[in-house]
């Protein structure tokens, strides 16, 4: 009887993987398929006679390219740092200080943060921009975006900080570490896994962001990816199939290969389930 | 988690808290009090009352709730009602249930298999809104999409996605979207629970239902309602599914942060946009507290 | 601890509300950048040998939209125009801003940068947005900003006042239009005679084109006769390529340049809206799924190239654009496979000014802004882009209706006869902020609701002239004849 109830919770289990593995995988068939197909279409086919002529077409939109490899890279780049610091600084100081109020801190700016960095705060953000003289500059994207992930980077990052365990730390605190020494010598190593789960995150949100970049930025030169893409279009507002898929895998890309490699590097997951 | 001495001291805490302090007060804050003063006002970005804006009290907050339009497709009641059905069928039942029991089928369970579909579903996650939108926009397509294709095989037609279940489409997107984040959040709280528990529970013979409801689902609890706070907040106010249907057809899924961008950015209104944005969060803030009242009671009894 | 927290709380609030209040002056122009009362009144030469640099901005990226004109500026316009500012000893740089976002986006670009007191120098602008970044305060006259000198170009005299009045509000010119368009039924001429039809078809009534619609529909089932634009999706493309089509061929324009109204009840609507009912809803001469679906003016243009589509209603930059060598819907025999015929009005004599036919036309242009710091070289560099030479360059490389009557339709006697046929029955936009930010969407919204076989005729109508009246008041509205 036993035996039977194992079998059938394989034959379930494996259906189950079967359903997923297609729900998660079928609509990304088209991203893989038609960036080598020559002729212009939504519908996903196997391509008779696949090219690379697409990608040489993507190649010659200096333009586009130039947002790719240059301007995504170094807004992803610097919010990734930035949130990363930011957000290890922030938990750890929520861990393990007694701060008054920082559950509710917590709390709200998790609230603040998913509402304000909607489309309704994109003015207030592009006016305060302005008066800082940072329009055009990918410094104003970066803080921008570093300020609207912050809450939540927080909150994550303080659910791998809690699990730390405090002994490591306090006993550098009593053989007379400095706050600075214990945070960089000793804590520090030990949330890694964490700070590279955030760093991904983080690096994903920003290299995806279409909204902030296209609010604050000017000169085409500095303009990412999630705008440029709209170049393949044509006068008439149309895309046109053949380019614009082949730029969105080049575009996907990267962040594929940067999640894998922190994978297998460091393994990408929570800590405790985050319980609170 | 009870503290015998806090490993920092109140003033050091703060000067860690200090970056983070003026990114929230700049992005934040300043820009939230600046969207309560400007609903305030009928102020817009072209047109005459870009010159010469008026203060009109509650003006914007009376017209977003005037019943006797409210619920027209393309205002605010609709919008709210459209919201509400996509935060609780991509929400709750979808990203939750989904990333849970995917948490749960790869419970104790290692191998390429798991890899390789942990990496599918985080895949969906992390690739550009804007080439998932292109994506799913061909799945989707009524006559050439893989969807159909698979569904017209096995007999069942071509259902019309874009228009006549286009609410039910975002819902499924968005779940594709963000499963990924529940599923990570329980795989790692079931990775803390002792396995011992387990253990006994087969030896006891157990069924696999019996093992959910009775041991793991109780520990989880508190993990799913902070999960359930978090993927609520993110659905609630998630500006994705304009890249796949732009809010349409005729505003059927017009979700709150759709209907924003319509008001503040495509009309210019930011007095109304405004208004808008104070309502959401206003709504945002109840959602939070409801469940954090919910969290609290299961905690006493835990 | 409570008390503290409540002191930081109240100190974070007050902090964040002086900071707001200093941002939230709702005087979205603020007077730090913007030279607004401070601009010449007549333009001064300035001293030569400063460097000076401008910036165009356009919808144009070499190697993806608006191609044509992006290469318009690079080969000829850019390099000419230093030339002649070096021949006069000034030193000045231009460099073009390819913009690759849509319209929509650039407009709100526009709408931040010179709300901002910034911006690029000249920008390339389309033609309806002007009432509402003028009322707004946004762009300045070309008089406000040159002075009465602007009046000296020798360009003015060769552009039709009509197509002046692309850029111009409340009699203000504010830039320089490109060209014109005007907008008939294209047709398959295979399909047509492949279900009977003549080769040189002209419908000169509503129910000829019905009539047409429905031969095609009897004998060719997979095809689909007729698109005439509705709906939300296709924003502008909706108002101008669809409802104008159809409503100028009841009598009425869409605003009442007689006495100043936006007609928003009547039989007119009634008429034109039971046209898309039957077009759409009740004999499914049109695939209301192309109107409905966000993408649905690629596939009707799809649709058109591979035949599955007999008739379109659309602009002329479909014939030389789309349908081009290089378009999106490329198709090759364009010459031989397309005809095109006059929209007739609902029966001869009906149509507005008691036309047979009826055309409505838009166009784009460049704009100076206002907030620039060289207003003399700008303004030069305005000029130049429209002067004789410089517009048959662009004609090499995109067949079009230009602004200016000494530069002719090269090549291309389709254009040329929509040119000669079309243009003196056509009719421009309102010059009237609330067309764009409430009367065009609005319109848009009541096609798609009957399209979609929400609402009947009677009650779109309903919905429309309530909207509309509290929109933009009771005094400036009427009934249609």
């Amino acid at each position: 009887m036993r035996k039977f109830r194992k079998l059938l919770g394989s034959v379930y289990y494996y259906l189950f993987v079967a359903l997923v593995v297609a729900f998660f995988g079928l609509p990304l068939l088209w991203l893989i398929l038609a960036p080598f197909n020559s002729r212009s279409y939504l519908a996903v086919e196997i391509p008779a006679n696949p090219t690379l002529d697409n990608f040489r077409a993507v190649f010659q939109n200096k333009f586009a390219m130039h947002a790719l490899t240059q301007s995504n890279l170094i807004l992803a780049v610097g919010t990734m740092l930035g949130i990363t610091l930011i957000s290890t600084l922030t938990a750890y100081a929520l861990s393990r200080a007694r701060i008054p109020g920082r559950n509710y801190m917590t709390y709200s700016l998790m609230l603040f943060s998913s509402v304000v960095t909607g489309t309704a705060a994109m003015v207030p953000v592009f006016l305060i921009i302005s008066r800082m003289g940072l329009i055009d500059s990918y410094l104003g994207v970066i803080l921008v975006i570093i300020g609207g992930n912050l809450p939540a980077a927080i909150f994550i990052m303080r659910d791998f900080v809690d699990g730390i365990p405090r002994s490591y730390e306090e006993s550098a605190v009593v053989s007379g570490a400095s706050p600075f020494q214990v945070f960089l010598d000793v804590a520090l190593p030990l949330v890694r896994p964490g700070m590279m789960v955030i760093a991904v995150w983080a690096f994903v949100n920003a290299w995806g962001a279409f909204l902030i970049p296209f609010v604050l930025l000017r000169s085409p030169n500095k303009l990412p990816a999630s705008t440029a893409i709209y170049s393949f279009y044509t006068e008439a507002g149309t895309p046109n199939i053949k380019l614009v898929s082949a730029y969105a895998l080049l575009y996907t890309l990267p962040v594929v290969v940067f999640y894998l490699f922190i994978n297998w590097k460091y393994g990408f997951r929570f800590f405790g389930g985050i319980k609170r | 988690m009870e503290q015998r001495r806090p490993i920092l001291s109140l003033k050091t805490g703060l000067v860690f808290l200090l970056p983070a302090f003026v990114f929230v007060l700049l992005f934040l804050i300043v820009p939230f009090v600046w969207i309560i003063i400007i609903s305030f006002t009928n102020q817009s970005l072209t047109g005459v009352t870009a010159l010469h804006p008026q203060f009109v009290g509650l003006g914007n907050y009376l017209d977003l709730f005037n019943f006797s339009t409210w619920m027209t497709r393309g205002n605010f009641g609709s919008s709210l009602f459209i919201t509400m059905e996509f935060v609780i069928g991509s929400a709750l039942i979808g990203q939750v249930l989904l990333g849970l029991a995917l948490a749960v089928a790869f419970y104790r369970r290692k191998g390429t298999l798991r890899e390789f579909v942990n990496t599918l579903v985080i895949l969906a996650w992390i690739i550009p809104d804007v080439v998932v939108a292109f994506s799913w926009g061909a799945f989707l397509n009524r006559d050439y999409g893989t969807l159909n294709a698979i569904l017209n095989a096995i007999g069942l037609g071509r259902p019309d996605w874009q228009l006549q279940y286009s609410l039910f489409a975002i819902i499924i997107f968005n779940t594709w979207r963000g499963t990924a984040f529940s599923m990570l959040l329980f795989s790692s709280a079931l990775a803390t629970i002792p396995p011992s528990y387990m253990e006994t529970a087969e030896v006891l013979g157990a069924t696999f239902w019996q093992k959910l409801r009775d041991i793991l689902l109780p520990l989880l609890r508190g993990n799913i309602i902070t999960d359930m706070i978090l993927i609520t907040l993110w659905t609630f106010n998630t500006f994705s599914p304009f890249l796949l249907t732009g809010g349409g057809p005729s505003y059927k899924t017009e979700v709150i942060s759709i209907f924003t961008y319509r008001v503040a950015f495509k009309f210019f209104q930011f007095g109304e946009g405004g208004a808008i944005a104070v309502v959401t969060m206003a709504i945002n803030f109840v959602l939070v507290m409801v469940y954090l009242f919910i969290l609290r009671r299961q905690a006493v009894y835990s | 601890m409570k008390k503290q927290l409540y002191i930081l709380v109240a100190l974070l609030v007050t902090a964040s509300m002086v900071l707001a209040a200093c941002g939230a002056t709702p005087t979205a122009a603020p007077a730090t950048a913007a030279p607004v009362t401070a601009a010449p009144a007549t333009a001064v030469p300035t001293v030569p040998a400063e460097p000076i640099t401008l910036s165009i901005i356009c919808r144009c990226v070499m190697g993806g939209n608006g191609e044509s004109t992006a290469k318009w500026m690079l080969q000829y316009v850019i390099p000419k125009f230093q030339e002649e500012m070096t021949a006069q000893g000034k030193d000045v740089t231009v460099e073009l801003v390819q913009f690759g976002g849509s319209d929509e986006e650039l407009k709100a670009r526009y709408a931040l940068d010179l709300a901002a007191g910034s911006g690029n120098d000249v920008m390339a602008f389309d033609g309806f947005w002007t009432p509402e970044f003028a009322s707004g305060g946004l762009i300045k006259p070309l008089e406000a900003i040159v002075g009465p000198t602007y009046l000296d170009w020798e360009g003015w005299a060769h552009i039709p006042t009509a197509v002046q009045q692309l850029l111009t509000y409340q009699g203000k010119v504010y830039g320089i239009p490109v060209g014109t368009d005007a907008r008939v039924i294209w047709y398959r001429k295979d399909v047509f005679k492949q279900a009977g039809l003549p080769d040189n078809w002209q419908p000169k009534s509503w129910e000829e084109l019905l009539a047409a619609a429905r031969t095609i529909k009897k004998a060719l089932p997979n095809v689909v006769p007729l698109q005439l634009n509705a709906g939300t999706a296709m924003g502008e493309a909706t108002t101008l390529q669809g409802w104008y089509m159809a409503f100028l061929g009841t009598g009425n324009n869409v605003y009442d340049f007689q006495t100043n109204k936006y007609p928003v009840t009547g039989q007119g609507f009634l008429d034109t809206l039971n046209l898309y009912k039957t077009i759409y809803v009740d004999e499914k001469l049109g695939d209301a799924r192309m109107q409905l679906l966000p993408d649905g003016r690629l596939l009707s243009f799809q649709g058109f190239r591979d035949g599955t589509v007999a008739m379109l209603v659309e602009g002329d930059y479909f014939w030389r654009s789309v349908l081009a060598k290089g378009g999106d819907a490329e198709l090759t025999n364009r010459d031989a496979l397309v005809g095109w015929a006059k929209m007739p009005a609902m029966s001869p004599g009906k149509g507005v000014n008691n036309q047979d036919f009826v055309t409505a036309s838009g166009g784009t242009g460049f704009i100076l802004n206002p907030n620039t710091k060289y207003t003399a070289e700008a303004w030069a560099l305005t000029s130049f882009i429209f002067s004789k030479d410089s517009l048959n360059f662009f004609s090499t490389l995109q067949a079009g209706i230009r602004s200016r009557d000494d530069v002719p339709v090269p090549n291309d006697p389709v254009l040329t006869t929509i040119a000669k046929e079309m243009l003196p029955l056509t009719v421009t936009r309102p010059p009237d902020p609330a067309y764009s930010l409430d009367v065009s969407p609005e319109i848009q919204l009541m096609t798609e609701r009957v399209v979609s076989g929400e609402m009947t005729p009677q009650q779109a109508m309903e919905a429309f002239a309530k909207t509309i009246t509290t929109d933009v008041g009771a005094d400036k509205v009427e009934a249609t004849k």
